[in-house]
Formats: structure tokens, C-alpha cells, sequence
């Protein structure tokens, strides 16, 4: 929770440092541990969005900067149909979430287009400064539509998937794998298997390759460009959407603010790892939630948002490529 | 989805098959945010209200706005390339821009204007003095800056600290927060000298969190949260200017009737003169070397090399006197507000600058002060509209970004050329590009 309250405020309205005191009693691995299973869900989520980025930048070398902002959006739907389901419908457990997962994507998927129509589409093939303030005129867009639709207010759910495994209980501190942090690596993983496969083995995720290397030889072979730019956008706003779910599930409180930090730390995730490598940015991701993590557990839960910038500078610096980004021949 | 002509199906026809596209597609973006809010009980449980009704506006919205975009497309001849506007625009500015500054040095003497008029003034005065620091470094040098408001902060807070920690005055502070400032923009510059586009934008947006995360959490030195209170009002040159009179006062010592008034109009000239002076520098480096190396390096970086211009001093000028200014301009809004705390240094800020900028045009100075009234302006007079501003603030810069990529004004003038200086299309020039 904690984690989540900072994510969403900023660490500045965090007062205090979650498990410290727990940490100083000596059960130091326990906790290592406890640390590693949340960074590993944490950085799943942040992977998922990290796609996203590096698909869109992969095929049309823009930051999405709106990506974020869908990923709030999805967030909202899942919270939506949650109600819907579980409190209008009574439904409960895998099945309410799957149904919330689906809808949660296409209609994310449907955002992801109309952002693409509307503020990018006309702007192709404009100079470079272009597409990018109309991405951060449709950030401030999405960020404050959602805001009069659903007001400002923090919406607080209730676990709808409570419990978990216990791996190990010391006293006064148990490490818990929660079925919730189970859900999200375990449908993380199978989206990114599924995508994976889209783009590996279909045409169109040949046709997305093509134009990521060459639009225009590929628009000269047949391939229909915008049709396929499009697609980038609906299957990056599609696993934002996943993204958004989890995150809802996992921390149980949204606002209309999320996207920004979480859509800047996914940009990071996706240039730590390369940008326009799939697997770096789920790499990247990765290691930005688990940083991110230890960081709040050992040092200083204000200066987290400090520590994820600084290695996105630090990467750029020694490392410009990114941890995959050459090695890699296959991207998006 | 284009307007081909292999289709034989009547214009309205086709208009209307476009908008009920349009219409479904707003169905399915707007019934679940719009139409179903989620709000929380008393209880602390959720749940949903519905609002079908302005589910069915918004759509009727998607469904004109399509039908009359697909119907005027269609009816227009398409536009040859630009250059309708140019050149007049371009003639006008020259006249524009004497005018503007006429009205704009003798606007505390129109009758009607007050003290609210007076304040917007300065606060779109500042956003000018802002717009043409940045287009130094994004317009000039070609350097794609996303976290310009850190230099903001720093000149804000270098002014604030060092006059109420040691009682400097405003004009010994001014100079200093200017320095710092430029500092801050030498050391942001080093390790971002090799990065370029969109590269360089992120990691100067993250410079601009860190600072802002430093302002917030290193509370002992900055105040935290809460800011710093207290910050010291200008004087005139040592005269203070009090609402009571009383000896020794600014009123006193002109013989004036003492107004709350004379500080307004004193922090307007201020403004005004500091921003007078980035533009008269900025428009004076152009033509000098360093401004030439900027230009060129904004074109061709390598190219700028193989002629023996050394990139690292080039870059890291153009940082430090974009920053400069900004602290300058920070240090004037904090003496102005007499409190600051990092709520005014987000990103969005930097966004709202480069998107003056942007819009208007960045060969322009005449074009960037445009696009920083009517930005700021606009977003003023629609005060009452509260969260709805921000709204229409986003769309505005989506749809002038989609109408008029290359911003209000957008053609360019070289700064030096063989024989005649002639207008060139913007699209030539690679601002942002580095």
C-alpha cells in the first residue's frame, strides 16, 4: 500500500518508511525477500507499459507521451466494471477478473486509436517537435477528462482477490506471495507470450517489423503503414489497459494522476533495456521496479522517484543503447 | 478513411456513413468513463451514477463534428503549400512588433486598466521572458529541452533563499540566482552532450523531477512542501513601496499619493525590461559567433565539428544562457509572489513553455509573445472554468499543433545569408531536432 500511495502522490506526502523497523530486527533476508516479490509485480506492470513506449517509438520515433495516460485510463475502466461486476452482478474471483481484463483492454484499445486519429495520424510526416506537443496536449487532455468524469478524488477498492501464499513466517514478520502478485506475473507473462507471438509469427506483426525498419520501402511493398501504426497503438494501449488493471488490483487506489510518474518510469524501464527491444522493456521494467523497490526498503522512500531518474540518466550516459538494444536484432 | 475519388457515393452520404463511424466510436470511448461515475458512498464503499444523457451530447458532439470535418475536407479544394500567410504575416510583424511594444510600455496608463489587467500583464510578460529563454536553447541550438522549468525553480529559489538567509537585496540577488541558475544548466548540460531528440527531452524532463523531488524532500534547506514564506518584496532602488506612505517610501520620495498600486506597475515595468533583455540578447548572440555556431549545430552537428566548432563549449553555452534567463525569471516570481514552493515547478510548466514556444513559431520573437498571451492570456479569462481550462487548454494545443504544426509564425529568416536576406519555409530549419 504504501508503495502505491507514494507511486500515486509522489513520495512527498509519505511520512514514513514501510517495514523499516522490521528490517533493523535482524530478519534482513525475509525481508530482502518480501522486497523481491514486490518489485518483481511491480516491475511486471511497469514492463507491460514499457511495451507500449518502445513499440510506438520503435515504428514512429515519438515518445507516446499520452501512454501514460492511457494506462490511467484502462486503470479506470477495470475499476468501472469492477463495480459493475462484483458489486452490480455479484460476480466474484478469476472469472469477474478476466471479465474486467477484457473489457478493460478493448476499450483502452479503442482510447489508443482515437489518440493515435486524432493528435498523431495528421501529424505525420510533420517536423519532429510537432507530434510531441500534440502528444503532451493529449496527456493534459486524457489527465483532466478523466478528472471532470470522474472527479479527483482518490477511489479506494477493496481487495478483490485477497490472501495469499505464506513462504516464510519469522517473528512478527511473514513474507507473503499473494495471490493478487501471482495474478499479475502470471498474466503479465502470458500477454507478453501472446504479443510476443503476435509480432514474431503473424503478418501483421511482420508488417509492424517492416515499418519499424523502413516505413517507406515498406508502404512501396504493399504494406498498409497507417493501418499498421494504428495497430501499434490499439495493442500498446491494449496492454497498458492489463497494466492498469493489475495495478488497480494490486494497489487498490487510482486517481487521474497516475499515469504521469508511472508512464515516465516506463519510458525509463524502455530505455534501460533498449528502446525498440521487446524484451528489454520488459527487462527494463523489471529492473525499475525492483530499484525501485529496494530503494523505498533500504534508503529513502522520498528520493525513489530520484533514484528511477537517475539511472535513466546514468543509462543514457554510459550506456546509450540500453542493456538490449543493439544485441537485440529483433524489434517492433 | 481518405477522401479518394474512386468512391462514387455522394458527398453526404459519405459525410454521414463517416460521423455514425465517429458516433459508434465515441459510444464505445465515452458510455464507460463518462456515462458510469464511480463515486464513494459514505460508507467507504464504491459505486456507479449514471449519466447516459451526457453520454448522448458527447456523442451528438462526435457525430457533427465528423459529419461537417468530412463534409468541408471534401468541399475544399486541396490547399497548395503554404505561404498565404507569410508573407503578409511576416510584414505585418514588422509592424506588429513596434506596436505591441508601444502598447505594452504604456499599458499601466490606460485609464480603465487595473490591477487585475496589471497582473495578467506581468504574468504573461513572465511567460514571454520564458518563451524566449527556451527558444535560445530549443529554437537557436536546436536542443530539445522538457525540463526548463528546473531553471525556474532554481533561479526561484536561489533568490528566495539567499534573501531571507542573508538579507541580500532583490538587486544583488537578481545577478547571483541568474548565475546559479546558469550553473545548474552547465551541470545538467555535461552528461547530457552526447544524447540528442527525444533522448535528450526525456532526460531533461527527469532533471527537471529530480529538482523538483529535491524541493520537496530536503526540507531543512528548502522548506519542503510548504515553501518559503516570507520572501522579500522589491524596493525601488532601497525605497520601499508601502500601501501607508511614511517616510522614506517610494510614494514619499517621488510626492506621490501612496497606492498599492505603485509596486504593481514597478514589478510590470521589471518584467517587461528583464524580458526586453533576453530578447535584445538572444537577438544579438544570433549574429555573433556563438549564436552562428548554435544555429549551425542545429542543423548539422557533425558537419559543425568537421569545421572546427568545439560542440561541448557550443552546447553548454546555449544551456546555461537558456537557464540563465529562467532564473532571472524565476527570481522575478518569487520576489512578485513572496512564496514559493515546488507545486509551481511541475512538468506541466515545461510543457506550457515549449508549447509557446512551438506555437509560435520559433524563428519568431514577435510570434513566441503572441502565443504567450493568447496562451496565457486565454487560460486566465477562462479562470471560473476551473478543471474545464486545463481540458480546453489540452485540446487547443492538440488542434493548433494539427492545424499549424510549425506554430503561428512559420517561416523563418535566416540570420545571416549571401546576398539578400529572404523568408524561408520552416520546414527547412532543424529546431528540436539535436
Amino acid at each position: 500500500m504504501a508503495l502505491a500511495r507514494d507511486l500515486l502522490y509522489g513520495p512527498h506526502r509519505e511520512t514514513y518508511r514501510p517495514h523499516r523497523e522490521i528490517w533493523d530486527e535482524g530478519n534482513g533476508v525475509a525481508y530482502a525477500l518480501q522486497q523481491l516479490i514486490n518489485g518483481i509485480s511491480l516491475g511486471m506492470i511497469y514492463g507491460l507499459i514499457a511495451v507500449g513506449y518502445t513499440m510506438v517509438y520503435g515504428i514512429i520515433g515519438m515518445i507516446n507521451f499520452a501512454h501514460g495516460d492511457v494506462f490511467m485510463v484502462g486503470a479506470f475502466i477495470a475499476l468501472i466494471s469492477i463495480i459493475m461486476l462484483v458489486a452490480g452482478g455479484g460476480m466474484e474471483g478469476m472469472a469477474a477478473i478476466l471479465i474486467v481484463l477484457l473489457l478493460s483492454m478493448a476499450i483502452c484499445a479503442l482510447y489508443g486509436w482515437t489518440v493515435e486519429r486524432i493528435a498523431y495520424r495528421p501529424l505525420r510526416g510533420s517536423f519532429r517537435l510537432a507530434p510531441l506537443i500534440s502528444a503532451i496536449g493529449m496527456s493534459i487532455v486524457l489527465q483532466n477528462y478523466v478528472q471532470i468524469a470522474q472527479g479527483a478524488r482518490v477511489k479506494p477498492l477493496n481487495p478483490v482477490l485477497p490472501g495469499g501464499i505464506e513462504l516464510h513466517r519469522a517473528e512478527g514478520f511473514v513474507v507473503q506471495f499473494s495471490y493478487m502478485q501471482m495474478l499479475i506475473i502470471a498474466a503479465t507473462l502470458l500477454v507478453l507470450g501472446v504479443f510476443t507471438w503476435l509480432v514474431t509469427a503473424t503478418p501483421l506483426g511482420r508488417a509492424m517489423r517492416a515499418c519499424e525498419q523502413d516505413r517507406k520501402m515498406a508502404a512501396l511493398l504493399g504494406i498498409d503503414t497507417d493501418r499498421t501504426i494504428s495497430l501499434t497503438f490499439v495493442i500498446g494501449a491494449a496492454l497498458a489497459a492489463v497494466a492498469g488493471t493489475m495495478y488497480l488490483l494490486r494497489y487498490g487506489v487510482i486517481d487521474f494522476y497516475i499515469g504521469f510518474l508511472a508512464g515516465v518510469k516506463a519510458f525509463t524501464a524502455a530505455v534501460l533495456g533498449g528502446i525498440g527491444s521487446l524484451p528489454g522493456a520488459v527487462l527494463g521494467g523489471l529492473l525499475i521496479g525492483l530499484i525501485e523497490t529496494f530503494w523505498s526498503a533500504y534508503f529513502s522512500v522520498q528520493y525513489k522517484d530520484v533514484a528511477a531518474f537517475s539511472i535513466l540518466v546514468l543509462t543514457l550516459i554510459f550506456l546509450p543503447t540500453g542493456l538490449l538494444g543493439r544485441a537485440e536484432v529483433e524489434k517492433v | 478513411m481518405s477522401g479518394s475519388a474512386a468512391e462514387p457515393s455522394p458527398r453526404i452520404v459519405r459525410a454521414l456513413r463517416e460521423a455514425g463511424l465517429a458516433a459508434l466510436v465515441a459510444i464505445g470511448l465515452f458510455a464507460p468513463i463518462v456515462g458510469l461515475r464511480s463515486d464513494v458512498a459514505p460508507n467507504g464503499s464504491l459505486y456507479l451514477r449514471e449519466r447516459w444523457d451526457d453520454v448522448a451530447i458527447l456523442v451528438a458532439l462526435a457525430f457533427g463534428l465528423r459529419f461537417l470535418a468530412v463534409l468541408l475536407a471534401l468541399h475544399r479544394p486541396p490547399r497548395t503549400a503554404s505561404g498565404r500567410w507569410e508573407e503578409p504575416l511576416r510584414r505585418a510583424g514588422q509592424v506588429l512588433g513596434p506596436l505591441l511594444l508601444a502598447f505594452v510600455v504604456l499599458l499601466p496608463f490606460i485609464p480603465s486598466f487595473g490591477r487585475y489587467e496589471l497582473d495578467l500583464g506581468i504574468l504573461v510578460l513572465t511567460y514571454v521572458m520564458l518563451g524566449w529563454g527556451l527558444n535560445i536553447v530549443v529554437g537557436l541550438a536546436g536542443l530539445l529541452d522538457l525540463g526548463y522549468v528546473a531553471f525556474y525553480a532554481v533561479g526561484a529559489y536561489s533568490y528566495a533563499l539567499l534573501a531571507t538567509t542573508f538579507g541580500f537585496s532583490f538587486w544583488i540577488c537578481l545577478p547571483l540566482a541568474g548565475f546559479l541558475s546558469a550553473f545548474a544548466g552547465v551541470l545538467l548540460g555535461f552528461p547530457v552532450l552526447r544524447l540528442r531528440g527525444d533522448y535528450l527531452a526525456i532526460v531533461t524532463l527527469a532533471f527537471g523531477e529530480i529538482i523538483r523531488v529535491i524541493l520537496i524532500n530536503w526540507a531543512s534547506f528548502t522548506g519542503g512542501p510548504n515553501g518559503i514564506t516570507g520572501i522579500p518584496r522589491p524596493s525601488f532602488f532601497g525605497l520601499p513601496f508601502s500601501a501607508g506612505g511614511g517616510p522614506g517610501s517610494f510614494a514619499d520620495f517621488f510626492g506621490l499619493e501612496p497606492s498599492p498600486l505603485h509596486r504593481v506597475i514597478f514589478l510590470y515595468y521589471l518584467i517587461l525590461a528583464l524580458a526586453l533583455l533576453t530578447n535584445w540578447v538572444s537577438m544579438r548572440i544570433r549574429r555573433q559567433p556563438l549564436g552562428r555556431a548554435w544555429e549551425a549545430m542545429r542543423e548539422d552537428e557533425i558537419a559543425c565539428r568537421s569545421l572546427g566548432i568545439n560542440i561541448t563549449t557550443t552546447k553548454l553555452t546555449a544551456f546555461a544562457m537558456g537557464a540563465m534567463f529562467a532564473g532571472i525569471a524565476g527570481s522575478f516570481f518569487a520576489t512578485r509572489q513572496g512564496f514559493i514552493s515546488p507545486e509551481s515547478f511541475t512538468f506541466i510548466e515545461s510543457a506550457i513553455i515549449l508549447a509557446i514556444v512551438v506555437l509560435g513559431g520559433m524563428g519568431s520573437q514577435v510570434g513566441i509573445a503572441i502565443a504567450a498571451a493568447v496562451m496565457i492570456g486565454g487560460f486566465e479569462v477562462f479562470r471560473d472554468l476551473q478543471e474545464w481550462r486545463m481540458l480546453v487548454f489540452g485540446i487547443a494545443m492538440v488542434v493548433i499543433m494539427v492545424l499549424r504544426p510549425r506554430g503561428l509564425v512559420s517561416s523563418r529568416t535566416p540570420t545571416v545569408a549571401l546576398a539578400e536576406r529572404r523568408v524561408i519555409a520552416g520546414s527547412l530549419v532543424g529546431e528540436g531536432h539535436g
